[in-house]
């Protein structure tokens, strides 16, 4: 490894990967740290990704990961009601993060970038309001490594960008708090995602059963950082001890994480700085899937990175085209959803229990993207008691 | 009096790290949280956030 790169990705999550294979592929001399020692690895994920998703980034689906289909989602009301939407052709996977996450890491370093596990970045050089580079822990050792460019990465835990002054902290009111486990489980529905929802069950959030084979899940909760005195686990652990066969499962793995739910980072550069992925608040809101959010922006930061390079500008207003591309692409629609989350935690069950008479399950995967919010607002204003909250859709 | 981190509950996953206002948590090499005594303020959002309930008042 040298002392001096083109660019710096701290982080090697799906957001860095990409970042990274991108830059390299355009050219540039590109160092990819992960402070953890096994890319991928905890997953912090319900591990379910899109074919359109996979298809718009230019993934190749690889066995590896793409270890279950889904065809369809099973959307369960407070009071039990199932509103279901099965589809004509495979709409997803549920997909062993652990193993794509590291291919993708892999594909950066057949780009040619260089990749390091194990290596975690402790603070930034700043010179002249520009950031310089990175100070890295690696076995003991405390080195200095140069960059035109540093990207932050680094994840729902994210501290560059704030270390370079950029408000990037997680708001209570915009994170979920998550817990997970991965159990062998006979299940019912192998092809079908299952979301329960509910004040009492999952406040703000909701619970999942994202199935990786015919006996095999994730089941998960996500909840408001500021909407309980209870854990996310406990309220897991109640959801699972009141559901057959969920309370014989085996558990072969124990996940928790937090998920930003807020809007997008205002601004996502800095003088030498780009930020992409949870560090940027760049997830879905209402789903809380991040894998094709961070790594659309990654995609588009790694090339406009060349460019800036290539030009000799790093500055804040040179970077800021990757703001503008990405913006144009994914933020109208991210804060769509963003508002829906809004609209939608303000809600009873007894709503829910509503919505789940008046709406199809295509309905509610359209929501999940951001489209048809215009059918939902004229059904919500149907009860006086919802017009504000209809009204902050439109 | 700054917040305590109960080892055997938390998970390493890193949530608090992002909610703390004051930057006073550091997940070291991605697996031991530490509290920065000097700059945690108690102001308790790591807890409310905490999935599993390991940041505890002192």
């Amino acid at each position: 490894m040298k002392d001096a790169y083109d660019v710096v990705v701290v982080g090697a999550g799906p957001g860095g990967s990409n970042t990274a294979k991108a830059a390299a592929e355009n050219g540039l001399d590109v160092l990819l740290l992960e402070k953890r020692p096994e890319i991928g690895a905890p997953k912090r994920c319900g591990e379910g990704f899109s074919v359109n998703g996979a298809k718009t980034l230019g993934i190749k689906p690889d066995p590896r990961w793409t270890i279950n289909e889904i065809w369809g989602a099973n959307i369960v009301a407070p009071n039990g009601k199932r509103v279901s939407v099965r589809y004509d052709n495979q709409v997803g996977w549920v997909i062993e993060r652990k193993m794509f996450d590291k291919l993708l890491a892999i594909e950066a370093a057949r780009a040619g970038a260089e990749v390091l596990a194990k290596s975690e970045v402790v603070g930034l050089i700043m010179q002249d309001g520009f950031v310089k580079g990175v100070e890295v822990e690696r076995h003991g050792e405390r080195f200095s490594v140069e960059a035109k460019i540093v990207v932050a990465a680094d994840g729902v835990e994210s501290k560059v960008a704030r270390w370079a002054g950029i408000n990037s902290t997680q708001k209570l009111v915009d994170i979920d708090s998550a817990y997970q486990y991965e159990m062998v489980v006979d299940l019912e529905e192998p092809d079908m995602l299952d979301l329960y929802f509910g004040n009492d069950i999952a406040p703000r959030g909701y619970v999942w059963v994202f199935p990786k084979g015919k006996d095999i899940a994730n089941v998960g909760i996500g909840i408001g950082g500021n909407v309980s005195t209870k854990t996310a686990k406990q309220y897991l652990d109640e959801w699972i001890a009141k559901h057959e066969p969920f309370n014989e499962g085996r558990i072969i793995e124990v996940n928790a994480g937090g998920v930003p739910v807020g809007a997008p980072l205002e601004k996502l550069v800095g003088n030498g700085l780009m930020i992409v992925g949870d560090a940027a608040h760049q997830v879905n809101a209402i789903h809380g899937g991040g894998v094709f959010e961070a790594s659309f922006a990654g995609q588009i930061a790694g090339r406009v990175a060349a460019e800036a390079i290539e030009k000799g500008d790093v500055s804040e207003a040179a970077l800021m085209k990757y703001d503008k591309e990405w913006r144009a692409a994914r933020g109208e629609i991210l804060h769509r959803i963003y508002k829906l989350r809004r609209a939608i935690e303000q809600l009873s069950d007894a709503d829910l229990n509503y919505l789940a008479e008046e709406l199809t399950g295509e309905d509610v995967v359209a929501f999940a993207n951001g489209e048809r919010l215009a059918k939902l607002a004229k059904i919500l204003m149907k009860r006086p008691h919802l017009i504000k909250a209809a009204k902050e859709l439109m | 009096m700054p917040r305590k981190v109960d080892y055997d509950l938390c998970m390493s996953c890193g949530g608090c790290v992002g909610v703390c206002p004051f930057l006073a948590l550091t997940l070291e090499h991605g697996i031991k949280l530490i509290v920065d005594e000097e700059k945690c303020t108690d102001c308790g959002s790591c807890t409310k956030f905490c999935p599993v309930g390991a940041i505890k008042e002192a």
